[in-house]
């Protein structure tokens, strides 16, 4: 065998094995976390508070984490969607072709995208200082929302950049103004890669640890308020996982089975989504 | 919406702008390179030396890219040059949902079973005795971390290599291999630069999932099996007492500008080698 194919084999026996390591990843994750968390994943589980100190109480379950969780993130999304369409719709409906400001948004939210997780939170944290808000649901929302901000905004922003020009053309020779075919054309033809980007924004922001440390608090207690802390899935895991007591650490297994559920849901949705609608939009 | 838009843009500002302030009380009674580049820390008696965290960052950071790097790029090539559709199509939503998990999952994930591995079968392999909550430890979850993120880009990159190029040298006879050393590299290559740039920034700033198994020991590592102390960690760790000692919370913050910075720095970097390379007409519409 000739230098060259040696060389060549060698090679992509290498790129193999790399992809091979990858994928093989992936599957320990969810082996450790399936078969930690399956054993203790039962009906108290999710529909009980811890009822005597999450990180030392033996009783109870992780409600008190599944319904801020949800709470948090689904108030951040909405949160983050009423700033990120507009944005979005500005960039590809009102800006013209080459304008700076869009020029410099687009490139603002790929820098942010970037950026730590714990520095929203320390940022989120001197906000809410300078408002005179403690830990609580509120200020978490906050500070997730402007975590997702950059990651949904690009998102919408990529798709509708895929409606072709001549659809907004017709819009406007139909005497449509800039408005209106922003949300009946725009919107309507974009609309699973809108839905997409919501799902990985949500997906992004359930998950998230280090921002809601100092910005969320936690508790055993539901939540309740917008101004009391909240508790989450992830400090759940990074809290209740800490302690020496098999019970408590059951609680974190068990969370982490559920957050992890909940994200495969979400990619596997937002795969569907995207298979399905883009059957029936004009291309 | 054309001031929604300009609002968001400026987030980084602000953000940046807002630590500033927050971390001036320490600016003002202490020298910059003092903060730098000392490593006594102790917030009580009013000293605050960031070396060791600092250095903990880098060591981690680096092990991390030493993994990531190589692995993600072979893996790329192997994606988009040689992988027939079936085999892209199925390892592609693998590296989705790689991406999608928590990172206190990982962190979970690494004190479970990377941990062990390095204590048990790895530092014994090398006659060192580690408790497993190392540099090495943290590396390793990062690495994995940052897998899709590189691979991600680099498989943008890649397939943006104009196929013409390609034809140019299979048809002078190189083999496939020869044609993506000399030709595809060559050409992606500040592409697949940018790409690692971008998976070791966000290695830098990760928190969780290093806190949980770098062993989070304030002193300087002098080797892979020696627990660290990264920047992140020590922010996450001390927010709840910060309030009561004088200094310490402009000193977290002053820690958080500077991985602000630090990341700033190289994602704008490595974005606009982006927008310039393939992607001339990536910002622009």
């Amino acid at each position: 065998m000739d230098k060259r194919r040696l060389e060549e084999n060698i090679f992509k026996g290498l790129m193999v094995c790399s992809t091979a390591l990858i994928v093989f990843s992936l599957f320990l994750i969810l082996e450790t976390v399936v078969r930690k968390g399956l054993p203790y994943l039962s009906w108290g589980m999710i529909t009980q508070a811890p009822t005597s100190g999450y990180y030392l109480g033996k009783d109870g379950g992780i409600l008190n984490a599944i319904l801020g969780s949800l709470y948090l993130t689904g108030g951040a999304v909405l949160l983050a969607v009423l700033v990120s369409l507009p944005v979005a719709l500005y960039l590809n409906v009102y800006s013209k072709k080459g304008s700076p400001l869009a020029y410099f948004t687009r490139f603002a939210f790929d820098v942010l995208w970037g950026i730590p997780s714990i520095v929203y939170g320390a940022f989120g944290f001197t906000i809410m200082l300078f408002f005179g808000i403690k830990a609580s649901l509120l200020g978490g929302i906050i500070t997730i929302a402007l975590l997702i901000l950059p990651i949904m905004s690009r998102a919408m922003d990529e798709v509708m950049r895929m409606v072709p020009v001549e659809l907004l053309e017709a819009s406007y020779a139909l005497g449509a103004t800039r408005l209106e075919t922003a949300l009946k054309v725009v919107v309507r033809q974009a609309l699973p890669g809108i839905l997409t980007a919501i799902l990985i924004a949500f997906g992004r922001g359930i998950g998230d640890a280090a921002s809601l440390l100092f910005t969320a608090g936690f508790t055993d207690s539901l939540p309740s308020s917008l101004l009391r802390p909240a508790a989450t899935l992830p400090l759940a895991i990074f809290f209740q996982f800490g302690t020496p007591m098999p019970e408590v650490q059951g609680r974190a297994y068990a969370s982490a089975l559920i957050l992890t559920i909940i994200i495969l849901i979400i990619s596997v949705v937002s795969r569907l989504l995207t298979k399905r609608f883009t059957r029936h939009i004009i291309k | 919406m054309c001031l929604l838009a300009a609002f968001s843009g400026l987030i980084v500002i602000i953000m940046a702008f807002a630590l500033c302030i927050r971390s001036l009380p320490i600016l003002k009674t202490k020298s910059l390179a003092g903060l730098l580049l000392s490593d006594a820390w102790h917030p009580s008696r009013g000293e605050f030396g960031f070396l060791a965290f600092i250095f903990g960052t880098l060591w981690v950071t680096a092990v991390a890219c030493l993994i990531a790097v190589p692995v993600s790029i072979l893996t790329s090539i192997y994606l988009s040059e040689y992988a027939g559709k079936r085999v892209r199509g199925s390892v592609t939503p693998f590296i989705d949902i790689l991406a999608g998990i928590p990172s206190v999952v990982y962190g979970m994930w690494g004190v479970l079973v990377i941990v062990p591995f390095i204590k048990e079968h790895f530092a014994p392999l090398f006659g060192i005795s580690s408790s497993g909550y190392c540099v090495l430890a943290g590396g390793m979850v990062l690495a994995v971390m940052i897998f899709p993120v590189i691979i991600h880009i680099s498989v943008g990159v890649l397939g943006s290599v104009p196929q013409a190029l390609k034809d140019a040298s299979l048809s002078l006879g190189a083999t496939k291999w020869q044609t993506i050393k000399n030709v595809v590299i060559r050409r992606a290559m500040p592409g697949l630069v940018a790409a690692s740039v971008l998976g070791l920034s966000r290695a830098f700033g990760e928190t969780m999932a290093v806190l949980m198994v770098v062993g989070n020991v304030a002193r300087i590592p002098h080797s892979i099996f020696a627990p660290a102390y990264p920047l992140p960690a020590l922010i996450a760790n001390n927010y709840g007492e910060m309030l009561s000692v004088k200094f310490y919370d402009a000193g977290l913050l002053f820690a958080s500008l500077i991985l602000l910075l630090v990341v700033l720095c190289f994602n704008a970097v490595s974005r606009m080698i982006l927008s310039g390379s393939k992607w001339s007409t990536y910002y622009n519409g």
